[in-house]
């Protein structure tokens, strides 16, 4: 067919040009987390919009303690930091120390999970329970999924950082800021989640 | 040049009188049965009026330059390299956002007289217990008359049918039988999923929610049989929802009233 | 940073297949994927059409006596879902936006080659769950909508497929959304600056940014109506302590944008359709790039305009209302700029104007009601009957399903380098606006004088008026026919089109037709007047 034809001759020409263009990778990344913000932010005008509307029924319990969820928020802060100690260091070509932060930070998340689900098993309501209940587990759920992927992308990276033959180096720092972005929105969504869920 | 502006003028005052004609005369709706319609069908008439003209200037126009500007046969090249013109897109900017914003305007006041606009979320504990919030659809009532009114009736929607509870008379009747020229206050609330209580000849609408009373009121002025028909899909038999408002004189829906009416029960 | 792409390894022609076998395979061409589809679109659409044409037989009597009631409101159901979901989003989006948006920029393919795949390949599979729900326990039968507490209640498998797929499609729509804006904004050839884009481009910049914002909010609330349905929790839930207004403001919140997300690119594409064939600029460009922006603004904060019954506080009604009726006044500016486009223009009278003329026609015609409709007191009557039923299809069929027969008119041509058979596209035209406006036109009436919509059974009154519907429904499907026979035709053994039929000057005529895999022999050009239609430079040529 003359498609094929024309377009072999154009392959031809196609490889003497060396064609380079910026990275906007992250910019698709941002894109996509302001997607993700606005799910979060569908959940938020729900419970914003129970809150002002429905009333908590007789006999409900909803009650929230705060000493678990503000342990939580400072652990993500804290491995927010910990997260950019160890691309400085990977900037700075110090492979092992980035590894070391990026453990310390996967270890982090994965504290912060454990305190999550240790609060879910003692919360006084269930699932089920009321309305309020409901939207509980299913913003926080919806969080701690997050958290999850980001912990398990921080394992995967900071194995891909190790010194002989991973592929995280100082050239390509790309995988690292792009967790390293999602991991910070997911904190911000958390420091949200916290005002609006407990201190409100 | 002048030749060509009194042909412009002709044509928009054609469509102008032609769109005036049919707005006037076109009954498109059905009968008027209640205070509500007469200002629905003026709303209506302004907004079909308007919309014919811009409808028939619009076909007018695109009709006309595709058969005025069609390219010939022996005609070669392009047409004028025209861009914009400032004033023209000026014009028509400011035009029709003035018209929208006259419409609008004119759209709340004919709200406002229908009794779209009143607050109904405080204090007629006649109607509703405080924790309730109510959400009004039209009501043309002032809360003193909400508190002395005798025409409240219950209505409650289920897959398939719609109960009207009248109170004062303690019994449930699967007819609406109101008195003509009276203010009706309903309390509407469903069983199950959503419905709505749609009465055409009324213009009136408003969906049937559960877990969230709303109200209703109507003033119906004309005697007769009304279809009341449910608008929200609710079920394989949603289109068999039907129930009818029988609209009579008082002496009749007296009688009726009396018939049906049961004595208190003190339990 | 920047990273240098080696043609060769982003689209390998040696890893590609070759020939029609590519169309079903996972290819990074963006102009294979374009292709992909629309054709999926297309078969997407030939059952959506059967599903209508059973819905218009069902009303040609008053009786529910052609299907169960039941099977009735799974009919409606998937119409809804299918047309809107797997036609019109995917094609006028999808379709021309991955086949034209490179052109347009000057790129040899979109951002995310990859990405692009999967927003594709996601498509099929959730067509097919949607439809194959229907073999199961029955399909969902909650409408499009999927209003609780009815879709909570009604048969559970159907539903939980129904939000499946449309999850599954909504991120399709996500990923193709990310891909347009990375396209639009970082992959323009140098040189080539925004306002001198083809307004397709502006198009489905102002799409995209609808869809990433408002369509994950969909997501979120299929979720929690999952839940309700599933975890028996109570978000939607009434019996639960749950709220069902709460549903549909965010249901609404995504499903009014969505309107905009199915009619800006049919804006975008006729913009690009009307220069050609008038051989005029395109008339006020600026305006027109100011009135998609005000679009996609005004387009986020109008949703609780669906729900002027359903007990929203006054305010909130008064607001929507005039935010809703303000929406007309950009719409109105892109109109009258086409007329004027069209005025003291050479056109030639072939089926692609022609369409679009219908698409100006019909549009024009559903945005007056659509005004009508933004007016609370009007509302209030018609709501959630005929009358919106009309409406809605005036603006997505006889505005969009046009430009999309326009379009497919007009890069027919470029696709295949075949011409398609003028007679068989204006007999296509003529029985297709004929068949629209005798099966919906009647419609308006039907709602303003008590029918309301999704119901299989009706007063007797209206079997008249119903039929003639139902006949304008039969010509439409006998429409398909003509323009079928033509596509087939015209691709085995139609007249050469050589590279540019239409003369025109947007970028992607200014390659071979069919264009080879990497879009141009040589550097891109850089088109900076996209319309300079009786200028000097489209004399010379």
């Amino acid at each position: 067919m003359t498609t094929l034809d024309s377009s072999k001759e154009i392959q031809k020409n196609n490889s003497e040009i060396n064609e380079t263009h910026e990275d906007f990778r992250m910019f698709g990344l941002i894109t996509f987390l302001i997607a993700d913000g606005m799910t979060f932010a569908g959940f938020f005008a729900a419970y914003l919009t129970y809150k002002a509307v429905n009333p908590l029924p007789d006999g409900a319990i909803y009650e929230l303690e705060l000493p678990i969820p503000t342990l939580n928020t400072i652990l993500l802060l804290v491995s927010s930091a910990t997260f950019h100690k160890a691309g400085k260091a990977l900037l700075k070509d110090k492979n092992s120390d980035s590894q070391k932060w990026l453990f310390f930070t996967a270890f982090l998340g994965i504290i912060f999970l454990i305190c999550q689900l240790f609060e879910y098993f003692h919360l006084p309501f269930g699932l089920t329970d009321n309305l309020f209940a409901s939207t509980f587990y299913a913003l926080t759920g919806f969080h701690g999924l997050h958290v999850t992927l980001g912990t398990l992308m921080i394992l995967i990276i900071a194995w891909q950082s190790r010194i002989n033959g991973g592929r995280l180096t100082s050239q390509n720092m790309f995988p690292l800021e792009a967790v390293e972005l999602y991991w910070h929105f997911v904190d911000g969504i958390w420091v949200v989640l916290f005002i609006i869920l407990y201190l409100l | 040049m002048l030749n060509k502006n009194i042909y412009l003028i002709l044509i928009i005052s054609l469509v102008f009188a032609i769109s005036f004609w049919i707005g006037s005369n076109v009954n498109l709706l059905p009968a008027e049965a209640s205070i509500n319609a007469p200002i629905y069908d003026e709303l209506f008439k302004i907004l079909f009026i308007t919309g014919l003209i811009i409808f028939i200037g619009m076909t007018i126009a695109v009709i006309y330059s595709l058969f005025k500007f069609r390219k010939r046969n022996d005609q070669i090249g392009d047409g004028i390299a025209l861009e914009g013109n400032l004033s023209l897109e000026i014009v028509w900017t400011i035009i029709p956002s003035i018209i929208v914003l006259l419409i609008g305007l004119y759209s709340y006041n004919i709200y406002d007289r229908m009794g779209g606009m009143k607050e109904l979320n405080h204090n007629h504990e006649m109607m509703s217990s405080n924790s309730e919030k109510i959400w009004a659809g039209i009501s043309q009532t002032s809360d003193n008359e909400l508190a002395i009114n005798n025409l409240s009736i219950e209505v409650s929607a289920m897959q398939f049918a719609f109960l009207f509870n009248y109170p004062k008379g303690n019994f449930i009747s699967g007819e609406l039988h109101v008195p003509v020229d009276q203010k009706v206050l309903m309390k509407m609330e469903s069983k199950d999923v959503i419905h709505a209580f749609w009465v055409p000849e009324f213009r009136i609408k408003q969906d049937i929610i559960p877990g969230q009373p709303t109200i209703l009121n109507f003033t119906p002025t004309k005697v007769g049989k009304y279809p009341i028909i449910c608008a929200e899909l609710c079920g394989p038999y949603h289109g068999g929802m039907r129930a009818s408002i029988i609209v009579e004189e008082e002496s009749d829906y007296n009688e009726w009233f009396n018939k049906n009416k049961k004595p208190e029960v003190n339990l | 940073m920047t990273i240098s792409i080696d043609p060769q390894k982003t689209n390998n022609e040696s890893l590609q297949p070759k020939g029609w076998i590519r169309y079903f395979s996972f290819s990074l061409d963006h102009k294979v994927i374009g292709i992909q589809y629309l054709v999926c679109g297309f078969l997407f659409y030939l059952i959506g059409g059967t599903l209508a044409s059973a819905i218009r037989i069902e009303l040609a009597s008053p009786m529910s006596d052609f299907m169960p009631r039941d099977v009735y409101n799974q009919v409606l159901t998937l119409h809804g879902t299918i047309m809107i979901f797997l036609w019109i989003v995917p094609v006028v989006n999808g379709a021309f936006g991955n086949y034209l948006i490179p052109f347009y920029v000057g790129a040899r393919d979109m951002a995310f080659p990859r990405l692009n795949a999967v927003a594709f390949w996601l498509i099929p599979p959730s067509g097919l769950m949607l439809v194959a729900s229907y073999f199961v326990e029955g399909a969902a039968q909650a409408g499009w909508t999927a209003y609780p507490p009815l879709s909570i209640t009604t048969p559970q498998s159907g539903q939980i497929i129904w939000i499946l797929s449309v999850l599954l499609l909504g991120g399709s729509s996500i990923f193709g959304g990310i891909n347009f804006i990375a396209t639009i904004i970082k992959l323009r050839r140098p040189g080539l600056k925004l306002m001198q884009l083809p307004m397709y481009c502006w198009a489905m910049l102002g799409t995209s940014l609808l869809v990433v914002l408002s369509t994950p909010v969909l997501a979120g609330t299929l979720i929690l109506l999952s839940f309700d349905i599933i975890a028996n929790t109570g978000f939607f839930n009434p019996v639960l302590g749950g709220n069902v207004v709460v549903y549909q403001h965010l249901f609404w919140f995504y499903s009014h944008p969505a309107v905009y997300i199915m009619v800006l690119p049919a804006f975008g594409l006729v913009s690009e359709i009307l220069p050609v064939h008038a051989r005029k600029p395109l008339f006020g460009y600026t305006t027109m790039v100011f009135s998609i922006m005000g679009i996609v603004v005004l387009g986020l904060v109008v949703w609780a305009h669906h729900m002027f019954t359903s007990g929203t506080p006054p305010w909130m009604r008064l607001f929507f209302t005039i935010a809703t009726a303000f929406i007309a006044v950009p719409t109105g500016i892109k109109f009258f700029n086409w007329v004027a486009t069209l005025w003291g223009g050479k056109i030639s009278i072939n089926s692609a104007i022609l369409f679009s003329c219908g698409f100006i026609i019909n549009f024009v015609f559903g945005g007056i009601t659509g005004v009508a409709l933004a007016q609370v007191p009007f509302d209030i009557h018609v709501h959630d009957t005929y009358f919106v039923v009309a409406h809605f299809h005036y603006i997505v069929y006889g505005g969009t399903v046009f430009i999309i027969f326009s379009s497919i008119y007009h890069w027919f041509p470029k696709v295949t380098g075949k011409m398609l058979n003028e007679k068989l596209g204006i007999l296509h035209f003529i029985i297709t606006f004929i068949g629209f406006n005798l099966c919906f036109a009647p419609q308006h009436w039907l709602g303003l004088n008590g029918m309301p919509r999704r119901v299989a059974e009706y007063d007797p009154q209206f079997q008249f008026v119903n039929q003639i519907s139902s006949l304008g429904a039969l010509l439409m499907a006998i429409s398909t026919i003509p323009f079928l026979i033509n596509v087939f035709l015209s691709v085995r053994n139609g007249k050469n089109a050589g590279d540019n039929p239409w003369n025109a000057l947007t970028p992607e005529w200014l390659t071979s037709s069919p264009p080879p895999v990497e879009n141009w022999a040589g550097e891109a050009p850089l088109v900076e007047e996209p319309y300079g239609y009786g200028k000097e430079i489209s004399e010379q040529k």
